[in-house]
């Protein structure tokens, strides 16, 4: 029995970016997706960080549940070939392909280009500024809403 | 007034009066990728090139205590490090490589009873003498709690785990180290020099207080005690980390746990680059901060090293790569004579100072965590993970704002000049994997294993010392999972309340 979920068409300029940052996987190195979740929160978004070990199956349930317009992944392991790709399958199925889903972490350019052919919004790669992710993320989602 | 010389209490100056003047340290580059054929290949490789002892790097299945034909561990089969999911894994990952005569440290933590078992057996079938083994295995489970986060079960029947591990070494393996206290992973989650340090020192408190519970007399166990430190780029910060830490070791058993032989007082390291100081942009320019690194932790008296290789922002080191690093220590020792002089910063003003600043912030982290009641009672609060959180977080805000320089990152350059190859691990080794699995599950004597698993439930619902369960486990050819889902069902599972 598919749902979906009771999006909110509505959604006011003024409420804040609801993002879920979410750390799939096995891995439990999580200084980033903190350090991410922080500097998110400090420029003015709601943030709900999942914790260890989610199963996509789980992030996207948190991402429905949370109503949130972005999903933030962060992968160190060399799993987002097998993780991201399973991630876009179900927000497609729950028809939730309009969740900006960025990924961040250890990722060589040639897995980056083929998650962002899965539809994957941008991959930010070790170096990144978090400045430059929180504007990122403020145009993108502005362009949708 | 004299000061102590390098090999007198409390060793600030280094805990043997010769230093490498006698005996170079180890050089150990940890390693281990895909399967245990393909890592036994690269560690042969890396002894053809001088490396003098091995290091195993686990995949995340492994140091998870899951099998590679696991659900979960799809995708991650041989990614991070080798995946051994067998007694006949450890085997071919020692293949031709004589244990009784090579020292081997191993990075496991939660399963490291359980893999521990699989290296005593496989050491046991080529015929080596248990006494004689020598090697390190992590199992510092505190740590994983603080930063790394690869717990399996709640802290305390961790613990106990820990110190049977400890027990066992100290009556059947005297030579091998049970435990290594690491900081390394505390100050790649973000944390100070200070912080790694002061939390790292504690744990070792811990676990001493585990095993004195246990009834084994200090200066039973402590000389076996070891430590792994991270070399980060402030050069003299991390020279006198380490002085500090072997003042304040030294002080501790002495004076609060009333060890009377030397060696329980005197702090051994292994030292590693740090990884987080790695970077994607210009990524030669690692190789110079390896080498920084690497000078500092030589010249703060580590026992051994490992350097990171240059392109470990990207990929696990590609074999051109791991020697390279390998190279680098090579030239520190035999090249540029720091060897002749024992901590040759002994005595100047500015490190004295430093030294002291950090033994007396060190100390003041730990009579807090004393006063919470000890380290397992601080992380159940969440203290450490705060402490580091925070840390990394004013870290990142001050590269952002550019006051912390990265070069080429964040200042001058910020080309992208790759490096000519990436280690690619695709998907053969978890197949591989998943047939041999599936071939040792359809061989064994299944009713030895079933036999062998529950007996080892009876131990672990009770109070003996788990080892020689798990060794007969691991002998019937039970699994890695199978053995740590015994004590998931006993003990339970773990799960944190993340501190952003």
């Amino acid at each position: 029995m598919e749902e979906g979920r009771k999006q909110s068409f509505d959604r006011n300029m003024d409420q804040p970016i609801r993002v879920l940052v979410a750390k799939p996987g096995l891995d439990g190195h999580d200084r980033g997706a903190k350090v991410i979740a922080r500097a998110l929160r400090d420029a003015g978004m709601e943030v709900i960080y999942t914790g260890l070990r989610q199963t996509p199956e789980m992030i996207v349930n948190a991402a429905l549940q949370e109503d949130v317009q972005v999903i933030g992944l962060s992968i160190l392991s060399g799993a987002h070939n097998t993780i991201v790709p399973r991630v876009m399958e179900l927000l497609k199925e729950k028809h939730m392909d309009d969740v900006l889903v960025l990924v961040g972490g250890i990722v060589p350019d040639g897995d980056a280009d083929n998650l962002k052919r899965l539809g994957v919004a941008a991959v930010f790669q070790p170096g990144a500024s978090l400045e430059g992710i929180v504007e990122f993320i403020r145009h993108s989602v502005q362009q949708t809403a | 007034m004299s000061e102590p010389l390098p090999g007198e209490f409390p060793y600030t100056r280094g805990i043997h009066r010769d230093m490498y003047r006698s005996r170079l340290w180890t050089m150990r580059q940890f390693s281990g990728f895909a399967t245990a054929t393909e890592t036994n290949a690269r560690y042969r490789e890396l002894l053809a090139q001088g490396q003098t002892g091995l290091s195993v790097a686990f995949d995340l299945p492994t140091l998870m205590g899951v099998d590679s034909d696991h659900p979960t561990a799809l995708g991650e089969v041989g990614k991070c490090g080798v995946a051994i999911s067998s007694l006949q894994d450890m085997e071919a990952l020692f293949e031709g490589i004589p244990l009784g005569e090579i020292t081997v440290s191993m990075t496991i933590n939660s399963p490291a009873a359980v893999i521990w078992a699989m290296y005593l057996a496989a050491a046991e079938r080529q015929g080596a003498d248990w006494r004689s083994l020598s090697g390190t295995l992590q199992n510092d489970i505190l740590k994983e709690y603080i930063a790394q986060k690869e717990f399996l079960y709640p802290p305390r029947p961790s613990m106990r785990l820990v110190t049977d591990t400890i027990e066992f070494a100290t009556q059947y393996v005297p030579r091998f180290n049970p435990i290594s206290i690491s900081g390394y992973h505390i100050r790649e989650a973000g944390s100070t020099a200070v912080q790694e340090l002061a939390f790292t020192l504690r744990d070792g408190i811990e676990y001493v207080d585990w095993a004195l519970e246990r009834g084994l007399a200090i200066d039973s166990f402590a000389p076996r005690l070891s430590f792994f430190f991270n070399a980060h780029n402030d050069f003299f910060e991390e020279i006198a980390k380490y002085r500090a830490a072997r003042a304040l070791w030294a002080r501790l058993m002495r004076d609060r746990y009333r060890a009377r032989d030397e060696r329980s007082w005197k702090l051994r390291f292994h030292a590693q680059t740090a990884g987080c100081s790695l970077t994607w942009q210009e990524p030669r320019n690692n190789i110079v901060r390896t080498a920084i690194q690497a000078l500092a932790a030589v010249l703060g008296g580590c026992q051994s090293l490992h350097t990171n290789s240059l392109d470990e922002a990207f990929a696990l080191p590609s074999e051109s790569a791991a020697i390279l690093a390998l190279r680098t220590q090579q030239v520190l020792a035999y090249e540029t004579g720091i060897a002749r002089e024992p901590d040759p910063f002994g005595g100047s003003a500015y490190l004295e100072e430093l030294t002291a600043e950090t033994e007396a912030a060190a100390s003041d982290y730990i009579r807090r965590i004393d006063e919470m009641g000890g380290m397992i009672a601080a992380i159940e609060r969440g203290f450490p993970q705060a402490e580091i959180a925070n840390a990394s977080y004013s870290y990142q805000r001050s590269v952002e704002q550019r006051e912390t320089v990265i070069v080429g990152v964040n200042k001058f350059g910020g080309e992208q000049t790759r490096p000519i190859e990436i280690l690619q691990i695709g998907d053969a080794a978890r197949k591989q994997q998943v047939e041999r699995l599936a071939e040792l599950r359809r061989t064994r004597d299944n009713a030895r294993v079933g036999d062998a698993l529950e007996q080892l439930r009876r131990t672990a619902e009770g109070s003996e010392n788990t080892l020689p369960r798990i060794l007969d486990a691991v002998r019937a050819n039970a699994t890695v999972g199978e053995i740590c889902g015994v004590f998931r069902e006993v003990f339970g599972a773990h799960r944190e309340t993340p501190v952003l």
